[in-house]
Formats: structure tokens, sequence, C-alpha cells
């Protein structure tokens, strides 16, 4: 069996953990540059927002004090995701994390009693050890994990956790009220070609000739269709094919044109990309930058180009691939634009302990290589231990466009030593 | 680049360890007493901070707990595994404020209670307040500590 544990709105929960004022109130968590609504707390989508509503739209409510927005404080969620785990990992074994919010967690060996014991348990402990709410959502396959899970959350009689065991009735009716769109990895395009196909709920799926899926549409729905009969087949590599690329982009606080500018953005982003880089312990064989205009100004003139530049030899080096990464840029940068975008993705990921040393790669010396190591170790140490950002190469300016704007931002109050929550006496 | 000083050519390691090369006495090849020591350290994280992915640090602002060895500016470890207990000192969640008490039972009946006899004990059952954690211990420097940001 396998388990879906999800943070409920994760931000949201994580930001009143440290702040009781929050509890009970319509809290809204912003998007990077404080643009729209990327999470709500149950009360405030009891008020109405949507999703992805721009923040501005709801700046007279929050002046009113009706409503609460906050900056996204992605530390702190990091460092909270972290400690969910971490308690998961105590207490179940394949705790494989899908998201910041999302973990699934094999359940073997249990008789169905014990299994809903430890559901309940699992649903407790990371509450009252971590603060955040999770729903529990136990079932045969991770396809129906993940609807236990949105039932455990939306129907008030699981409170919180839903398990559903092979072929029973319950698992039916779940089914049979799922609408395809609910199903994980199924987009809107492939939901309009199985209603013509006269397949509009979970049920249909899941009783639908899987030979006939694979035919008409493709071998990753018959593997969903299968996964709804409780036939595990998806397996978290299939989900991971993502990992084989590293992005880092952000959109500007204000749109802006000028080279030193997009030029420390894109230093930034090289270098955070690196980062991630060696901590999965990969190296990067190219590296790719892009630029994108405001597709909302028809009246500016439009111009997203990109650039790929391929390195030497493959590389995590900090310093190889930020020179990468501005080559592409002054390939690709023209005058007279206002970009409202840019990023840097490294492509072609390798990793470190397959590095192959080929005749054609430009030569290194194994001193210099050792240096190289050495000094990004050093720098990813100083930068673990004492914040991000603390050692970069290259200082930002302060007030730089491209900088984020997050004028809302809460403390981060797990990772900053002086950011720590006050406790008063 | 050039503006940035390290205190350190590379960072010390947390815990204090022993020396490591200690392990063969000289030429003879005897092995050295010590090799049976060599791998303990003493990790000041791991004796305080029993389950880690349950505590938090929080910083006390506030006299009122000085009886009790709580002084203003001292850092807590506070941990949300542990379940609360008359005689323990909490973080609890007074009416929207986080704050530092200790739990005593006041005729039977369960308060939140300061160190100081100019506050009067909260009764649990009539305020709004909830168990955020439990103390399990104080640090209080006696030095300031040379960067504080």
């Amino acid at each position: 069996m396998f388990g879906l544990i999800d943070g409920n709105n994760f931000y949201v929960s994580c930001e009143r953990v440290f702040q009781p004022r929050l509890l009970g109130r319509p809290v809204g968590v912003m998007s990077n540059n404080d643009g729209c609504v990327v999470a709500r707390s149950e009360e405030l989508k009891a008020l109405g927002v949507a999703m992805g509503t721009p923040a501005f739209e709801l700046r007279p409510r929050w002046r009113r004090g009706e409503l609460e927005l906050l900056s996204s404080n992605y530390e702190l969620y990091a460092d909270m995701s972290r400690r969910v785990r971490a308690v998961l990992e105590e207490l179940c074994a394949g705790v494989e994390p899908y998201s910041i919010d999302e973990m699934f967690i094999r359940c073997e060996g249990f008789t169905a009693a014990r299994l809903h014991a430890h559901a309940r348990d699992l649903h407790r402990r990371v509450h009252r050890y971590t603060g955040i709410p999770v729903s529990v959502g136990i079932a045969p396959t991770r396809t129906l994990a993940k609807l236990a899970n949105r039932a455990a959350k939306a129907l008030p009689g699981y409170d919180g956790v839903c398990v559903l065991s092979p072929g029973s009735h319950e698992t039916q009716a779940i089914l049979r009220q799922t609408p395809m769109a609910a199903i994980w990895g199924l987009g809107q395009r492939l939901v309009e070609r199985l209603a013509l196909l006269g397949i509009h709920t979970a049920r249909d799926l899941a009783e639908a000739d899987p030979m006939r899926i694979r035919r008409h549409i493709s071998v990753v729905l018959e593997r969903t269709a299968l996964e709804l009969r409780g036939v595990p087949c998806i397996e978290m590599h299939d989900l991971d094919a993502a990992r084989q690329r590293i992005m880092t982009s952000r959109s500007f606080g204000r749109p802006t044109g000028e080279l030193g500018e997009l030029r420390e953005a894109i230093r930034q982003h090289a270098q955070r990309g690196a980062e991630k880089l060696r901590t999965q312990h990969g190296l990067a064989r190219a590296v790719h930058v892009f630029l994108k205009t405001d597709p909302h100004r028809p009246d500016l003139a439009q111009y997203s180009p990109a650039a790929i530049v391929e390195l030497a030899r493959p590389s995590d080096d900090s310093r190889e691939i930020i020179q990468a990464a501005q080559q592409a840029l002054t390939a690709i940068h023209r005058p007279n634009h206002r970009f409202m975008k840019a990023g840097v993705m490294l492509l072609d990921l390798v990793e470190t302990r397959r590095r192959q040393l080929s005749l054609l790669d430009a030569p290194q010396a194994q001193a210099e290589r050792e240096r190289s190591e050495r000094l990004m170790a050093t720098l990813d140490e100083i930068n673990r231990r004492m914040g991000r950002g603390t050692v970069t190469l290259g200082r930002p300016r302060p007030g730089a466009a491209w900088q984020l704007r997050c004028a809302h931002l809460s403390n981060r109050w797990t990772t900053r030593w002086d950011e720590l929550p006050v406790a008063r006496c | 680049m050039s503006a940035i000083r390290f205190p350190h050519p590379e960072p010390p390691p947390l815990p204090l360890s022993h020396p490591l090369d200690s392990g063969r006495a000289g030429l003879s090849g005897f092995p050295s007493p010590a090799q049976d020591y060599e791998a303990r350290t003493l990790d000041l994280n791991a004796h305080l901070v029993k389950r880690p992915a349950a505590t938090f640090f929080m910083t006390v602002k506030g006299d009122s707990m000085e009886g009790l060895g709580i002084q203003d500016g001292d850092l807590l470890v506070v941990d949300r595994a542990i379940e609360a207990r008359p005689g323990h000192v909490l973080v609890a969640m007074v009416e929207g404020e986080i704050t530092v008490k200790h739990y005593a039972l006041l005729d039977g009946r369960p308060h939140l209670c300061s160190a100081n006899p100019r506050y009067a004990p909260i009764p649990v059952a009539e305020r709004d307040c909830q168990v955020w954690g439990v103390v399990t211990a104080v640090i209080h420097e006696l030095l300031t500590p040379p960067c504080s940001g």
C-alpha cells in the first residue's frame, strides 16, 4: 500500500505555526514578487478568493483589515517541509518527497485495523511535532492514494485520514465521484479527448479496456487506468524526469532593459543553479539562458530570445557556469527591449562520479580541478552554515529591478539566529 | 571578492573532536592506548536536542521567569513532541501571543504561572490558551557573542 501525506494549505500553515494572530483569519501567501495568491487559508477560500488572484485586486480589502497577505518565505517552508519529512521517516518506510508539501510513504505488512491506526498516528504526530496539519490518504497505488488524500481533505467524515482498501465499495464510490480533471497528471486537453471516448469519471477510466486506452491515447494513461484499478505501475522515477534539468528563473520586480541589471540577474540565477547542481552531485554540459518581455504589454516591442552555451567540459563550478550564462546573455541581448523575466537552465546533467574525461574536452589539470572542487565546497559550506547568499560571486546592487519584491516577508523563524520567534514573559 | 575576509581559513568542525592522528604511537607500530576512544566527540546539539524535527529555538523577552532561571535574551530549546505535564516550563499561545510560563496545578486545576508574584496565574480553562511546546533547556550566554547578527 502507498500513502500520500499532504500539508493542508502548507504555506499558510507554516506561517501560522509562529504567528498565532493568523489563526482563524483569512490569510493568503503571494507568489514570488508579491504578484498573485498562491496559497490560501480555508477562511480566505470561504471569502471566494480564487487561486492566482492578483494581489492588487485584494489590496482594498487588505487595507481594511479583512484579510492578510504575506510574501512567500521559501526558506521557512523548505525547513518545515524537511521537518515533516523527518517525522515521517521516523515512523514509516520508503518516504519519497513528491513536492514541498506532499510525501509518499510505503505501508506494507499491516492488518486493515493496524493500517488505520498507523494512518491516524501519522496524522496526529506530524501535526503535533511540527505544527503543520496534514491529510493522510492510503491506497493500493499512488494514483489512488492521491484520490484518498483528496477525500480525506474534502469530506468531513474522514477527518483528515482516508484508507482505501482494494476493490471496496468505498473505493468505487470515490472513483464515481471523481471527475477526470482531479486525477493525477491529467491535463485539460486530455480530459476533453477522454470525454469524446465517453470517459468522464475516474470510475469510467478504471473500467475502460486498458489496451484501448493505450491505442487511442498513450501508455502513460494506460498506466493511470491500471493504477485506478489498484495495480501499482507508476514509479517515482517516472515522475523524476524533470530532475534532468535545473531551472532558476524569476520575474523582475519591474521590467528592465539595462544590460548591467540583466547580467546581475543572470549571475544570481546561474549561481543558484550551480549550487543546486552540486547538492545533487551533478555536472551540467550546457547552460541555457532565456529572456522574456511582458506578453501583456502588446504596445511594447516583444522579444523573447534564448541561447544555449555548451561548457568546455561537464562542470559544477559556479564560475564556469556563470561565464557561460553571461556569454549566452550577450549573444541574445538587444537594446530597446524591456524584459520581464530572465532564467537559467542547466542542461544534460550527468552524475559527478560518472565524469568522463574525453580527448575532446578542454584539458584541465588535476590540481586545477581539485582546487575548483575545494573552492565550491567551501562556498557551499559557508552558505549552508551562515545562510544563503553570505558569500556570492559578485554582489547585487540594492534596489536592482530584478530583485524580488517581498515587502511582507515574515521572519525565517527556524533557519536564522537573528530571526527566531520571541517568547514573552 | 577581496572585501570578504574569513575568520578562519576553513570553518572549524562543530563537535570538539579528539585528534584523529593519535592512532599509532611512533615507529614501534604498537597501537596507541587512545585508539579505542578516537571516534568519541561531544556534540552539544545531540545533547540538547533529542528530536530535531520537533525542536525549535526561541528567544526570551521579559523578566517574569527569572525566578526559574530564565532571563531576558536567553535562548530556549523547545520540544513539541513532549506531552506537557504539571511542573514543566511551557511555551504557550495565550490570547494570540507566544509566552513562556510554568505549568502548575493550583487547587487541582491547571494554571499557567509566572515566576514573579506581580503576575497572577492564568487558569487554563478560562482563557484562550494552547500549549505550543515544552521547554527542555535554557541557554544563557555569559559573554555577548562576537557576531550577534
